[in-house]
């Protein structure tokens, strides 16, 4: 079988493959965006350490904020939860079988840990701290 | 559209990509159990925010994770917190880097573009690297 990796993005767009081509696009798209945040972040970093220019204070103050903590808290516990799922699978291939139910409990998993952490965050944002 | 090669198994840079990727996962995951654990013992119970929390476990630098509980500035500053550093940047760099690599050659044609862009990513790599080394050997 051979494997065609290279299709294009209007391809990949048409693509109907359900909720596990959902879950691999949610899988990627947090990856791009954490990749994002880190490079910024270190790049915040030694402007501010070794230049002293306000940009890296520009870009901190944006990461500080309650709707970007929201935001990149999603893309980690998603990618961190899915990545379990990547491993165990890979290590039990005989659980591939039950791939669908194993992306809904994924949720089940995901929605009590951040509604929780999100719940923390937005009440100590709201008394002011 | 152009199939690929059937890629064999082997030990060729996909496969242990492949490997790297699940193993650094994990390592992940395990180096910032700990920062988090270490984190509470040493007194984020009492005095620390959210924030600074997740600064402390997954990037546990004395310039990066700024408190105000007095014993925990000493207590903390030594090889084991450097390894632990040095570990966590280069699983999460290695990682990063490697799952940009993997997403850009899904879009990308041709050979030229795609060593065009693996050396970019060697380069980039290697910068964040190096610049990381520095961040915690000043610290």
């Amino acid at each position: 079988m051979a494997i065609n990796r290279k299709v294009s993005l209007w391809n990949g767009l048409r693509y109907r493959g359900g909720s596990t081509m959902w879950v691999w696009v949610l899988h990627r798209v947090s990856g791009v965006a954490m990749i994002l945040f880190i490079s910024l972040h270190v790049l915040a970093g030694f402007l501010t350490q070794q230049l002293g220019s306000d940009v890296g204070i520009f870009i901190n103050t944006i990461y500080e904020s309650l709707a970007f903590q929201v935001f990149i808290f999603l893309c980690v516990l998603y990618h961190v939860i899915n990545g379990i799922r990547i491993i165990l699978l890979d290590l039990y291939p005989k659980l591939i079988e039950y791939q669908r139910e194993v992306t809904w409990l994924q949720w089940l998993i995901f929605i009590p840990v951040y509604g929780l952490a999100i719940y923390i965050m937005i009440t100590l944002a709201l008394k002011g701290q | 559209m152009i199939s690929r090669k059937v890629v064999h198994i082997g030990w060729n840079l996909e496969y242990l990509m492949f490997l790297f990727t699940r193993l650094s996962g994990a390592s992940i995951l395990i180096l910032a159990a700990v920062g988090l654990v270490m984190a509470f013992i040493m007194g984020a119970r009492q005095q620390m925010d959210l924030g600074t929390l997740l600064r402390w476990t997954f990037f546990p630098n004395p310039n990066h994770v700024v408190n105000t509980v007095a014993d925990v500035q000493a207590g903390w500053q030594n090889g084991f917190w450097e390894v632990m550093q040095i570990l966590i940047v280069f699983f999460g760099v290695t990682h990063g880097i490697n799952g940009l690599r993997v997403v850009l050659e899904d879009y990308i044609k041709g050979n030229v573009l795609q060593t065009i862009v693996r050396v970019g990513l060697f380069l980039l790599w290697i910068f964040i690297f190096v610049f990381a080394i520095y961040v915690i050997r000043a610290g």
